[in-house]
């Protein structure tokens, strides 16, 4: 799903990704780890698109995104979703407007909206939400409408950067659990974080950065850092 | 693509609406700048009308001959000058009828001419030019050609009104490009505002792979429908001011060198196409400059 030959990124003078290669295959569950300023943000913003490398060459589905115009950059967004620490909701507009917004940006029918944005919000458990406004919801609950909308359109990939940072430790669980829910349907989940007790509890491939180097990479591994 | 379009006609109606401030105060400046726009135009259309009317009346030498000339002297005379350059016609015009048209134009006071016990008037020779340039040059030969007693021609007085009218119609296109250039900097200040207020907005959009032209599409025509809206006002504002000027002026005061105002229907036709055009394509270029750096992410 995705594959980083020889990536480098800099920042005016610092280094924030140097030299990385690496494999995600498809359907993986990977976390990434690394104390702050690592680089973390920055790999999964090269994913999205939103930096180029300074050098290497990295695929996301396949495709060599490394020189992608930016015409083409809509396409390659939409192959995945995204979902942050802040959630980044829009607040005038209801929890169902705010994921049948995801769908009208790819076109779907009014039909398919009214079909589909339902079902997902049941999914994410919260169906009885639809008309409320996101500030009127919990932290946890504004998540999952990010996670919902991350998924509306059904994406390969969905890559999150410290989805459950802002979250008490049982609301982050619950949202752990939807995330594998997702990857368990063949999506491929990357995930920034800095929980311990979440990457060594799911068992899951871990990759440790540190100073834009990968400092380890396991399979079934744990969050190896005293935080 | 069709789906896109009523999209982007539906989200700019709610954008205009959402930031009624903004929309607003765009309206109220591009309006504002197309009436001062409407009216030098005015004022360029009837200077220039009125330009065109004063060289239709003053493109004539008359050249008055001595009483000892004949008709043949005169054709004679008449001959010579007619291989000048910008010589379009030559008419005779026997004392006689000169007289006529005399009595003619003054109208209902022609019987104080009953008094001259005879015609005091000479013949002549009525100079059509089909320019105005080398008018002069004519006139000269005309007064050194022997049998001609004097000969008129308002020169400088013509050349006077023309560089006047030069004059208000390039202050009035240097006036015309800075009102443009203001309204554009308003309105994509305005729309940047709006923009940016929007910013968080974009930013989500493109996450979720809005192309450029999705975010684009409603505010170019948000822009669009801002410059439409205020062509209205204008032009219905300025055809009122126009109707009332023209009403009041039209027939009287200012006949200047017999020229009318031009007709308002007609003045009106073209304003409308003349805001309208601009009034969209400001929106749209206003638009277009303040979305540029928002859509790099
Ligand atoms: N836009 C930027 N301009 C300059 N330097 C940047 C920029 N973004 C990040 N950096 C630097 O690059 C390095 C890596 O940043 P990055 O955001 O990837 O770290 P991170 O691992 O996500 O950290 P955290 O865990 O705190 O989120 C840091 O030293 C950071 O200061
Ligand atoms: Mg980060």
């Amino acid at each position: 799903m995705i594959r980083f030959e020889n990536v480098t990124k800099r920042y005016d003078d610092i280094t924030a990704i140097d030299g990385v290669s690496v494999d995600i295959a498809d359907g993986d569950f990977v976390f990434l780890v690394g104390p702050s300023g690592a680089g973390k943000s920055t790999f999964i913003k090269l994913i999205s698109k939103e930096l180029s490398p300074d050098s290497g060459r990295i695929f996301v589905g396949g495709q060599d995104i490394t020189r992608l115009s930016r015409r083409r950059i809509p396409e390659l967004r939409r192959q995945m979703g995204m979902v942050f620490q802040d959630f980044r909701l829009l607040p005038g507009k209801t929890v169902y407007q705010n994921v049948a917004f995801a769908m009208e940006v790819v076109h779907s029918t009014r039909r398919t909206i009214k079909r589909t944005v339902p079902q997902v919000l049941s999914i994410m458990g919260i169906a009885d939400k639809a008309d409320q406004l996101p500030q009127t919801l919990s932290q946890g609950e504004q998540q999952r409408v990010a996670i919902a909308r991350a998924v509306v359109n059904n994406p390969k990939l969905l890559i999150a950067d410290e989805p459950t940072g802002n979250l008490d430790p049982d609301t982050a669980w619950e949202i752990m659990k939807l995330l594998s829910q997702i990857n368990r349907r063949g999506t491929t989940v990357v995930m920034v974080t800095h929980a311990k007790d979440i990457v060594d509890r799911m068992g899951r491939r871990v990759i440790a950065i540190d100073g834009g180097h990968i400092v380890r990479d396991s399979q079934e591994g744990e969050y190896g850092y005293d935080v | 693509m069709f789906r896109g379009l009523i999209h982007s006609i539906k989200e700019a109606f709610f954008q205009i609406f959402r930031n009624k401030v903004m929309s607003f105060v765009s309206i109220l400046s591009i309006s504002a700048m197309l009436m001062i726009l409407g009216v030098f135009f005015f004022l360029t259309v009837n200077v220039n009308n009125m330009t065109e009317n004063i060289k239709g009346e003053f493109d004539t030498i008359e050249v008055f001959l001595e009483d000892y000339t004949t008709k043949a002297d005169a054709q004679e005379i008449a001959r010579t000058l007619s291989t000048l350059g910008e010589v379009e016609s030559i008419e005779y015009v026997d004392r006689d009828q000169a007289m006529e048209e005399f009595r003619e134009r003054w109208g209902d006071k022609a019987y104080l001419l009953d008094t001259l016990s005879d015609n005091p008037l000479p013949n002549s020779l009525r100079i059509k030019l089909s320019g105005l340039e080398g008018g002069s040059l004519v006139a000269e030969v005309a007064k050194t050609t022997i049998g001609v007693e004097d000969v008129r021609y308002y020169q400088n007085e013509v050349n006077k009104v023309l560089s006047i009218s030069e004059a208000i119609q390039k202050v009035t296109f240097v006036m015309i490009l800075f009102l443009i250039v203001v309204s554009i900097v308003v309105v994509s200040s305005t729309i940047k505002l709006a923009v940016m207020s929007r910013e968080a907005e974009i930013n989500i959009m493109k996450y979720v792979g809005a192309t450029n032209w999705f975010v684009r599409g409603p505010m170019l025509i948000e822009g669009m429908l801002i410059g439409a809206i205020s062509a209205g006002i204008a032009l219905g504002a300025i055809s009122y001011a126009y109707m009332r000027v023209s009403e009041f002026f039209g027939d009287e005061a200012l006949k200047l060198f017999s020229s009318n105002l031009v007709e308002a229907d007609f003045m009106i036709t073209n304003l409308a196409w003349i805001f309208m055009a601009l009034g969209i394509s400001i929106g749209a270029v206003g638009s277009i400059i303040s979305m540029r750096r928002f859509l790099k992410v």
